[in-house]
């Protein structure tokens, strides 16, 4: 079977093109585009929601993205199994619809951070890490106001519990404290998986480090490791 | 009927409030010695017709459940007031 990897687009998304890049120069497959109006979207095996600011972050991050129609359709796909990655607004729309627990809020120092951070690799046996060694540190830039994930004390312990917490802000030498966290996240953490095991979010961007021309290839094992876990299931790019 | 309906989000107690801590310093920097506490919300209000009061009331609250607030991280209060219809 050959893999299907598609882009959701909503109005004000500009990761959309760059995620685009970065998954077919990597993976050497292809990646389509879907609008955020689509009701009904194929069988997907990869279903991206890339960054931006999706109806200008009005009322909350994602909190309008959620109700496009497009939506009910990764649900859908989520469902099926299908690998969902959010990535920054991704993130940020899939904590609203709910696919994925917490929310992210204002970053505690009220600023706009746009800047190389360091993350601690958490889980390597999720579809999305395969690749990358337990406690690999990767240098990759973040880009957001609201990326300090919060959510109630026994959600956090949950998903401590059940190595859902998948990457956390680090510094360079792999240790994490209170105070690598850029935007003030509850345990330093950067991105964290779905109840199934299938929905990424992270706050991160992958699709710019995924081409050494480009400053670096630090982000570039999340596309392999997508096509390496869907690759076990029968599906090729 | 014409109805006012207004809305007021707050960050849960249990939630930082990066926005409200900011003012809550720059009131103290500004004489304010006497400031315990600052927290920053947001007021929606919404002009609806509807068929009574307890409708609109049922509609709008769950308007703000599912959208104009986030309920793991916030709270809300509705009002609601009939306009004249003058």
């Amino acid at each position: 079977m050959r893999l299907k990897a598609a882009i959701v687009v909503f109005p004000g998304s500009n990761c959309d093109r760059d995620c685009a890049r970065a998954w077919e120069f990597v993976t050497g497959g292809k990646a389509s585009f879907v609008w955020h109006k689509e009701s009904s979207m194929e069988d997907c095996d990869v279903v991206i929601l890339p960054g931006g600011f999706s109806f200008g972050d009005y009322l909350r991050s994602g909190a309008i993205a959620r109700f496009s129609p497009v939506m009910a359709e990764v649900a859908r796909l989520a469902k099926r199994g299908s690998l969902v990655l959010g990535i920054c607004n991704g993130f940020q729309i899939l904590t609203e619809a709910g696919l994925l627990p917490g929310s992210l809020i204002r970053n505690s120092g009220l600023k706009y951070v746009c800047k190389d951070v360091f993350v601690r690799v958490e889980n390597v046996s999720s579809p999305f890490t395969g690749r990358y060694e337990e406690g690999q540190v990767l240098r990759i830039p973040i880009s957001h106001g609201e990326g300090n994930y919060n959510a109630p004390g026994d959600v956090l312990e949950r998903l401590r519990d059940e190595g859902r917490v998948v990457l956390r802000y680090s510094d360079p030498s792999g240790r994490v404290g209170p105070d690598t966290a850029p935007n003030g996240s509850a345990d330093s953490i950067a991105g964290v998986l779905g109840e199934g095991g299938n929905v990424l979010g992270i706050m991160p961007h992958p699709e710019r480090v995924s081409d050494r021309q480009l400053g670096g290839t630090d982000g570039a094992a999340f596309w392999e490791s997508m096509v390496d876990s869907l690759r076990v299931k029968g599906i090729r790019v | 009927m014409k109805f006012k309906a207004t809305v007021r989000v707050m960050p849960k107690p249990s939630v930082l409030d990066p926005q409200g801590a900011a003012l809550e310093r720059a009131l103290r920097t500004m004489g304010g010695e006497g400031v315990g506490s600052v927290r920053v919300g947001k007021r929606i209000e919404i002009v609806l017709d509807g068929p009574g009061e307890a409708e609109v009331m049922e509609l709008v609250a769950r308007w703000a459940d599912q959208l104009l607030a986030n309920p793991n991280m916030e709270t809300f209060g509705l009002e609601l007031v009939a306009l004249d219809e003058a």
